[in-house]
């Protein structure tokens, strides 16, 4: 792509070709796409952007690849949507849900793994493969599919049977004897010694990158600007950083006219690193081994983790630590209200919400969006103790006492 | 010779410990640090480990067993 640069360190600032590396040689620091801006200035526009794909590809100047190549299910442009009714129990009148369940495979996993697999077949490589237990696995496997190549996703073998069957209906998934632990080391081992495009291993780079578009969207379905507070689940800490560094990047171009968002982290309390650290007001999260409800957000050993933090701290935003049992409070909050149903990160991004609310962290008119970043269909088992079911006999009789509570003489 | 890239990340009572020397001294390892940051209360190291397989894994038990978080330098692969 012209408008690339280089890969850069994050930490020392050496500059290394595109290629499909993930690790700065010199300090081990993480690399990541560095962009001419002001080559990207003089093509981008905000007509140039709504005369684009209805996809992420139309922010393609700002991706890492290109849009002509586009390993595309149609990911991206996802709704905005006012949420009054959820705004009125919080006492928040401008108040938005970005609903990411709403890409093909449900997640915003489609995001990242649609620049990885593009970025993939750009490589010439002929296998793409993820590690994973929902999203990462469904995404990569549907997008492996489109792009023709030969794909492995490794998934633990204990793993629910609706999540195994929604990944491997795309032909591709390997089932692992093994705890997590084990399958991370496989999937390291495997990484070094095959000639394969791990979308969060040596992908990683081009990969996050994906999720700037989210950042684009919001800025552009808000009416080009960003908003005074967004609330994004933290797993590794990748797409609290790429919806940052998505709003910085609209605003130095001039698309929009500042990015001043309060970026809050919403972790689970069996998972809390991150928000744990700017609790405590670390700067490097502790490793924790995870034990949550909030499977997608188990990540005990987040790579961007240090990096959330710090734009947490300037950003003035805030991390939450939410107990477990607020999560099904949330998902249920957010389906009750606004007639969306999460997945249990969207759990942890309302209940953070509420809390946030509640102190006084965002005011009652301050635009604030939160990230749900994918369906509830797909951890069903997380709602279930949380609702009640009513069962009648077939007849208005039993209909009118069960159900409308009257008294029937 | 086999190389392993992790973080060391030691709590406030293993600062005062030189364990990436007891670990060179103690196991068949080169240790070669890249990056770090320690204060009073805590401390991570992200370096390179060389050496067989092997006694690698069983380095970073030794060093596991005296308290320290070892963790991969990629963070965790297996994602949501």
């Amino acid at each position: 792509m012209p408008n690339v640069q280089s890969l850069r360190c994050k930490e020392c600032g050496r500059d290394y070709p595109q290629e499909p590396i993930y690790v700065c040689d010199f300090c081990f620091g993480p690399l990541e796409v560095a962009y001419d801006y002001d080559a990207i200035a003089k093509n981008i526009s905000r007509e140039s952007i709504q005369d684009g794909p209805l996809t992420i590809w139309r922010y393609d100047e700002l991706l890492p690849a290109s849009r002509d190549n586009a390993v595309n299910i149609g990911a991206g442009m996802t709704p905005l949507l006012k949420a009054d009714n959820l705004g009125k129990e919080l006492g928040l009148n401008n108040l938005w849900i970005k609903n990411d369940a709403a890409n093909p495979t449900h997640s915003f996993k489609d995001r990242v793994v649609s620049v990885a697999s593009t970025k993939a077949v750009e490589f010439d490589f002929d296998t793409i493969a993820c590690a994973s237990t929902g999203n990462l696995a469904g995404a990569t496997a549907a997008h492996g599919a489109k792009a023709g190549m030969n794909t492995v996703v490794f998934v633990p073998s204990n793993l629910e049977r609706g999540k195994i069957l929604g990944a491997a209906v795309f032909g591709s998934v390997v089932l692992v004897n093994g705890n997590y632990d084990d399958v991370n080391r496989l999937c390291s081992e495997l990484g070094d010694d095959r000639r394969w495009a791990f979308v969060n291993i040596n992908m990683r780079p081009y990969y996050s990158e994906g999720s700037k578009s989210l950042g684009y969207e919001i800025a552009e379905q808000l009416g080009w600007h960003a908003p005074e507070h967004v609330i994004v689940p933290v797993a590794s800490g990748s797409l609290f950083t790429k919806v940052y560094k998505g709003l910085n990047e609209f605003a130095e171009l001039g698309l929009i006219e500042s990015a001043d968002t309060k970026m809050h982290i919403a972790q689970p309390a069996g998972c809390s690193p991150v928000a744990t650290a700017w609790v405590e007001g670390q700067t490097h999260p502790k490793p924790v081994i995870p034990d949550t409800i909030a499977k997608s957000l188990a990540i005990g050993n987040p790579a961007d983790g240090m990096y959330s933090v710090g734009i947490a701290n300037k950003t003035e935003g805030s991390g939450t630590i939410v107990p477990e049992n607020e999560v099904a409070e949330g998902m249920k909050l957010l389906a009750e209200t606004e007639g969306i149903f999460t997945e249990t990160a969207g759990g942890v991004v309302i209940s953070t919400l509420r809390k946030l609310a509640r102190d006084g962290v965002i005011g009652p008119d301050e635009e604030t969006v939160a990230l749900i970043t994918g369906t509830g269909l797909k951890t069903i088992e997380a709602i279930e103790d949380t609702i009640e079911l009513k069962t009648i006999e077939p007849n208005v009789r039993s209909f009118d006492e069960i159900v409308m509570g009257a008294a029937v003489s | 010779m086999p190389l392993r890239r992790v973080t060391f990340t030691f709590s406030t009572g293993l600062i005062q410990r030189p364990l990436i020397y007891e670990l060179g001294k103690k196991f068949e390892i080169v240790t070669n640090i890249r990056r770090a940051e320690v204060d009073h209360e805590e401390g991570w190291v992200v370096l390179e480990l060389e050496g067989a397989l092997e006694e690698i894994d069983r380095g970073l038990k030794w060093v596991t067993d005296q308290g320290v978080d070892v963790t991969a330098l990629e963070g965790d692969i297996m994602a949501g």
